[in-house]
């Protein structure tokens, strides 16, 4: 089939910009309801927690270093390191570990 | 310091260049995150007969990673346009979810531009950053973010279609840990300090992993799971802790 990819990509566009925009222009007031705050209070750890793992141990080239790295953002995070400490931390560990194994 | 912040939320005036520059700063792990996994991204995409044009405009106007992959596919399969929309709308409804949270954590009267602005780049790692701030959430501190990260992302996408063999395998490998680190940088800390959280968080990894496991539910995509789980999960935190009331701004 010969469809042009320019309108694939503006096909994309829309569809994922529609959805990250819906909410953020319809919901303009404070939402009163508790259960509804509560469920929203919520689900940016909940969705970040499934987002991460197990997803993390297979992320690099080797499951060990994936959990090595997974380990020391666990044990940095714990101190209140900053995102950029966390994230290069890990990254480090990773790097080395491959150099080793 | 806690005050002085509130009052710069409030007047919105004052610091929107401190917000930009923290932005900023929050996001260079960010960035650097984006730019390993658009690099192979970007890979794919020469693969898949885009050239680095059309791959760099793909990352450029949509700013997420499944989404993308799961594309590349499409575009190179020729499938009808119905199919991409209906799985972009399946991979990315996440962002609706976080869009929602997003509503409630900026001041109510925050205007329509900066709205359409911030929808724009809602993606899981900057939605994570912006939605940690303490109190209100300033447009700018985002802002901030979204100029470093955007960049990251489309070039990275751009270099790998043009230089996709070049860097080597073990930096490829060791950088596709960075966005996870931020995640765990996210999640660990209001844990600490909230054991509802930390339960929430130890059930979602826990769960997420039997999803990865389990027959059947296994063949759930990522971009499906991910919605499955947060809604029944939060769900089930908010009807069995509901948040105290002083708890609103946090």
């Amino acid at each position: 089939m010969n469809r042009p990819v320019w309108m694939y990509l503006l096909i994309m566009a829309v569809v994922t910009y529609l959805i990250r925009v819906l909410p953020l222009t319809l919901i303009r007031k404070e939402i009163k309801n508790r259960t509804i705050r509560s469920f929203l209070y919520y689900v940016p750890y909940v969705t970040l927690a499934v987002m991460t793992f197990p997803a993390i141990l297979s992320a690099t080239s080797s499951i060990w270093s994936g959990t090595a790295g997974f380990l020391v953002a666990l044990l940095l995070a714990y101190k209140k390191q900053g995102l950029f400490k966390v994230a290069v931390g890990s990254c480090a560990v990773v790097f080395l570990l491959e150099l080793i194994i | 310091m806690q005050k002085e912040e509130e009052k710069v939320m409030q007047h919105n005036i004052i610091g929107k260049g401190e917000y930009f520059r923290k932005g900023m700063q929050d996001g260079i792990p960010i960035a650097l995150g984006y730019f390993a996994v658009s690099f192979t991204l970007g890979i794919q995409a020469k693969q898949a007969g885009l050239s680095a044009l059309a791959a760099t405009i793909m990352s450029l106007t949509n700013n997420t990673s499944a989404g993308e992959f799961a594309a590349l596919g499409i575009i190179s399969a020729g499938a009808p346009y119905l199919e991409l929309a209906i799985s972009q709308l399946v991979i990315n409804m996440r962002y609706l979810l976080m869009s929602c949270a997003l509503s409630q954590k900026l001041d109510p009267k925050t205007s329509i531009l900066h709205r359409l602005l911030i929808a724009y780049d809602v993606t899981d790692e900057v939605f994570g950053i912006s939605i940690s701030v303490k109190n209100r959430l300033s447009p700018f501190y985002t802002y901030g973010a979204m100029c470093v990260s955007i960049p990251g992302w489309a070039g990275g996408t751009c270099m790998g279609v043009i230089f996709g063999n070049i860097l080597p395998g073990s930096i490829v490998s060791a950088l596709s840990l960075a966005l996870y680190g931020m995640f765990i940088a996210i999640i660990v800390p209001p844990a600490k300090e909230d054991k509802h959280i930390a339960i929430a968080v130890l059930v979602a990894m826990l769960c997420s992993f039997l999803f990865t496991k389990l027959p059947i539910v296994s063949e759930i995509s990522s971009g499906t799971r991910i919605i499955i789980l947060t809604v029944l999960i939060a769900l089930l935190m908010a009807l069995l802790f509901p948040i105290k009331e002083e708890e609103n701004h946090e």
